[in-house]
């Protein structure tokens, strides 16, 4: 034996010792080449482990303590030197890898320990988000129900119903023991409890608004925790053993109309706040968090504009309300408006009608009346019923004027007619009263009047008469002059009336008219009301029988024809001149012809002349024959004269076209006459027209004229306008009613 | 004097005659008949009246002197000359033998005495003022070359 280092075991001796270490050896090993078995195959399960390396080491660490432990075993009995050799290389081995992996450790185990602490860190990192997600989670709960609420309250526009949703909804959401409104009295002194969520009726208490902790919640727009014990917050009487929740208030602001007109967010310009009173759940360990008090002050500010919406909309429908309730009051008025002019223009034209009915018929038998022979008292009686019947007719005719020109509803009869006449009548009318006042008259009518001019006839006249006969009224003596001239620009600039512009155009020239008088004057302060109804000038003479409506109907027919009228008197007793301009038109030649035929002389002048017409006049008595055939000739025609009747039928031929007969002398009997007459001429259409002349206009005398077949009958004396009318009517129509 | 002046103061003759009643309208209408192919007219009418009315004025005369009186007669006189005077615008002269005409009726000889009487006052008064005119203003008119108006307007 070499050297053995071991002892020689001996089986019997110290053999449960070995048995034993023997076993251990084994297991050892076992165990040593297991682990690093185990480890390749966690280490290729999982791909990340980084340090194969030293996994790698380690698993050669273990083999080979393994390996030795096993050969250990080969040890413990009589063994050959191989096996001593291979248990020093396992031995050596071994100790060379553990050095290694003891140093390779030294590097290891820090990197390790790191690794552990940044996986604490990322798990506390995980534990904080956790956190997070969970607050994100609640916040976008609230915000969720923050939007239902305020869909709530904004989806009615019935203030009640805002509130009572807004308190519901935020108990709901909030989990809220009791939630309150408290709204400022009209007094604007107290906050009355308005609202609450779980008491139906609330009691009605107030608490004065100058409260501290009031006035510290008004003051900031924020929601504030305000203390369990003061008086909003205690709105129900505590049993005493439990702790009250945690209690927050905010305002909400009553925003008014007006608080709109500014274009930024009103701040701080309303004064009225509501309050709102929240109070948590009692015996809950809950408290009020951020994003519940941010709930609550936008649930606040929303509740305020929905609010303002419903105040505006009642605004609104309140005014709108007032609007229709106008709309039928001036419906109403209106209606009644239209049946009262309804009622007066019915009125008017009855009282026309059955106010110049019975004129007519005082002012026609009157005239006829007159026309009798009559005792000279009996016409005196005539002439006055006759006068005064003229003056009312005129009087009522004024009145019904002045109504249908107030009205305007009264139009102009426009038609062409000769101007001058229209002097000329107007003349003709008044020279009878001046020549027994002894004033003088005169008329001056411009070099470039136009004979005919196209407007108004009867009105223009009635305006001309209405001032000239106020002139000849208010004048006891001097002279009256009337001029008519066309007014040029020049005159227009004497016009010392504002507004009045007036512009002659081709058409159209401006007649003025001015009548001058020496007479009684109008004193300066009577001049304005001049031209108003019914008004007669307080100093001066008096009523001299008119009813004042004169000048005012003047006025109105002078505006009508687009013309201005004044009157200037430098005073009492100094006489008074009155002007008018008033806008005609300008007749041209083709107007002329078409003047309308009425039986009135004047304005039927169709023929000037008959040149050549022969005709028979007879007339027993010389001058009126005389005046007849002067008549006639001066129309140019040839007259042949006789002077009884056979005289006249000897003469009468074929030749004459018309025979004038007087058969107003006694003896002669018309009918007879004509029937004579007729059998001359056999054949109708060569008989001449026969025309009588007579004095007298009675009825009897007329109807046996016509019966007889007479052509015409004229009343003496004859004029020669008449007389031409005559001839002209003959000749167009070959027939004459009656003129008179 | 100058013409215009002359025909003004016609003019002024005229409207006085017809102011005081004595002329009437038809005076007028027998002027506007005279013109230069017969520029005599009126005067020889009136001057034909004037020979007429003498006439018949003397023949009622002789009527109502002579009992019995024939009113039927002097109503054919007076009937002439109410037509004769409304002729040529004698108004008063016409006016008298209207009421002439109304005594005729009454048949009453007082009365028509007395109407005759109106009228001869009236007649002699138309003819003495027409003859003025003619002779004195109308006359002077036609010797200093002017013309006689035909009408009263300017």
């Amino acid at each position: 034996m070499e050297n053995c280092y071991c002892i020689e075991p001996q089986w019997p001796a110290d053999e449960l010792l070995m048995k034993y270490q023997y076993i251990s050896d084994f297991f050892i090993a076992l165990a040593y080449f297991s682990i690093p078995l185990e480890l390749i195959y966690f280490v290729k399960k999982s791909a990340v482990f980084p340090y194969r390396w030293v996994l790698v080491q380690f698993g050669a660490f273990i083999v080979l303590c393994g390996a030795t432990h096993l050969i250990n075993l080969w040890t413990f009995t009589m063994h050959s030197r191989t096996v001593a050799v291979v248990m020093t290389t396992a031995k050596v081995l071994t100790a060379v890898v553990s050095c290694a992996t003891a140093l390779m450790l030294v590097h290891i185990i820090p990197d390790l320990l790191s690794v552990k602490t940044r996986e604490l860190f990322l798990k506390n990192k995980a534990a904080e988000l956790d956190r997070e997600m969970g607050l994100i989670r609640t916040q976008e709960e609230t915000g969720r129900h923050v939007r239902m609420l305020t869909h709530e309250i904004r989806s009615t526009l019935d203030r009640h119903t805002i509130l009572k949703t807004t308190l519901v909804e935020l108990g709901r959401t909030l989990a809220l023991e009791e939630c309150a409104l408290w709204m400022p009295t009209r007094t604007g002194l107290e906050l009355q409890l308005s609202y609450t969520l779980h008491q139906q009726n609330p009691v009605g208490y107030t608490v004065p608004i100058n409260l501290p902790v009031i006035s510290q919640v008004f003051s900031s727009n924020r929601a504030l925790k305000i203390s369990p014990n003061s008086p909003v917050a205690s709105l129900r009487p505590r049993a005493g053993r439990y702790v009250a929740g945690e209690v927050v208030a905010v305002r909400v602001p009553l925003l008014h109309l007006s608080n709109f007109q500014i274009n930024d967010w009103p701040e701080l310009s309303t004064k009225r706040y509501a309050l709102m009173v929240l109070m948590l759940p009692s015996d809950s360990a809950r408290q009020w968090r951020v994003h519940e008090l941010e709930l609550v002050e936008v649930v606040a500010d929303q509740v305020a504009v929905a609010l303002s919406h419903a105040a505006i909309l009642e605004e609104s429908m309140r005014a709108r309300d007032l609007l229709m309730e106008q709309n039928v009051a001036l419906d109403l008025a209106r209606r009644e408006a239209e049946t009262a002019i309804r009622a007066r223009n019915d009125f008017l034209a009855v009282m026309n009608h059955e106010m110049r009915t019975p004129m007519h018929a005082i002012i026609a038998l009157s005239s006829l009346l007159q026309e009798t022979e009559l005792t000279p008292e009996q016409r005196l009686m005539v002439e006055t019923i006759l006068k005064s019947s003229n003056l009312l007719a005129t009087l009522i005719n004024d009145v019904l004027d002045l109504s249908r020109l107030e009205d305007g509803s009264l139009q102009l009869d426009i038609g062409t007619f000769n101007l001058h006449a229209v002097f000329k009548e107007v003349l003709n009318l008044i020279k009878p009263v001046t020549l027994v006042k002894k004033l003088s008259l005169t008329l001056h009518l411009g070099p470039d009047l136009p004979v005919f001019a196209v407007g108004d006839e009867k009105r223009l006249m009635q305006a001309i008469l209405n001032v000239v006969g106020n002139a000849v009224k208010f004048s006891k003596e001097g002279s009256i002059s009337i001029s008519a001239i066309v007014a040029k620009s020049e005159t227009f600039r004497e016009i010392r009336v504002p507004d009045f512009h007036p512009v002659p155009s081709d058409s159209h020239f401006y007649l003025r008219v001015q009548v001058k008088d020496t007479g009684s004057g109008i004193s300066p302060q009577d001049i304005p009301k001049l031209f108003t109804k019914f008004a007669q000038t307080t100093v001066g003479p008096r009523n001299s029988g008119g009813s004042g409506l004169g000048l005012a109907i003047c006025k109105r027919f002078v505006n009508l024809m687009e013309g201005h009228i004044w009157l200037e008197s430098e005073g009492l007793g100094k006489g008074c001149t009155a002007t008018f301009i008033v806008k005609l038109g300008i007749a041209d030649q083709s107007n002329e012809s078409k003047l309308p035929y009425t039986s009135k002389i004047h304005e039927n002048s169709i023929h000037t002349s008959f040149p050549g017409l022969k005709v028979l006049v007879m007339d027993d008595n010389g001058v009126s024959r005389s005046v007849t055939k002067g008549l006639l000739v001066h129309l140019g025609c040839e007259v042949t004269t006789a002077g009884s009747i056979e005289e006249f039928l000897r003469v009468v031929s074929q030749e004459h076209k018309v025979v004038f007969m007087d058969i107003c002398t006694p003896g002669v009997d018309g009918y007879e006459l004509a029937i004579r007459i007729r059998e001359k001429f056999a054949k109708c259409h060569e008989r001449p027209f026969m025309v009588v002349l007579t004095g007298n206009s009675d009825k009897v005398t007329k109807e046996s004229c016509l019966r007889a077949g007479m052509d015409g009958l004229i009343l003496k004396p004859v004029s020669i306008d008449k007389m031409r009318s005559v001839l002209s009517e003959l000749i167009e129509r070959r027939v004459l009613f009656e003129t008179s | 004097m100058e013409v215009g002046l002359m025909r003004r103061q016609w003019i002024q003759y005229i409207e006085g005659l017809i102011h005081e009643g004595t002329l009437d309208g038809q005076y007028l209408q027998l002027l506007q008949l005279q013109d230069e192919s017969n520029p005599t007219f009126v005067s020889e009418v009136v001057t034909l009246f004037f020979e007429d009315t003498e006439e018949l004025l003397n023949k009622l005369r002789i009527a109502i002197s002579q009992p019995p009186v024939d009113f039927k007669k002097i109503d054919d006189h007076v009937h002439q000359l109410k037509g004769s005077s409304s002729s040529i615008g004698a108004l008063r002269v016409k006016n008298a033998c209207i009421d002439f005409r109304s005594a005729c009726e009454q048949q009453s000889p007082d009365w028509c005495s007395r109407c005759l009487q109106q009228v001869e006052q009236e007649f002699y008064g138309v003819k003495e003022k027409l003859s003025y005119l003619y002779a004195q203003l109308e006359k002077r008119i036609l010797n200093a070359g002017g013309s006689i108006p035909a009408d009263l307007s300017f």
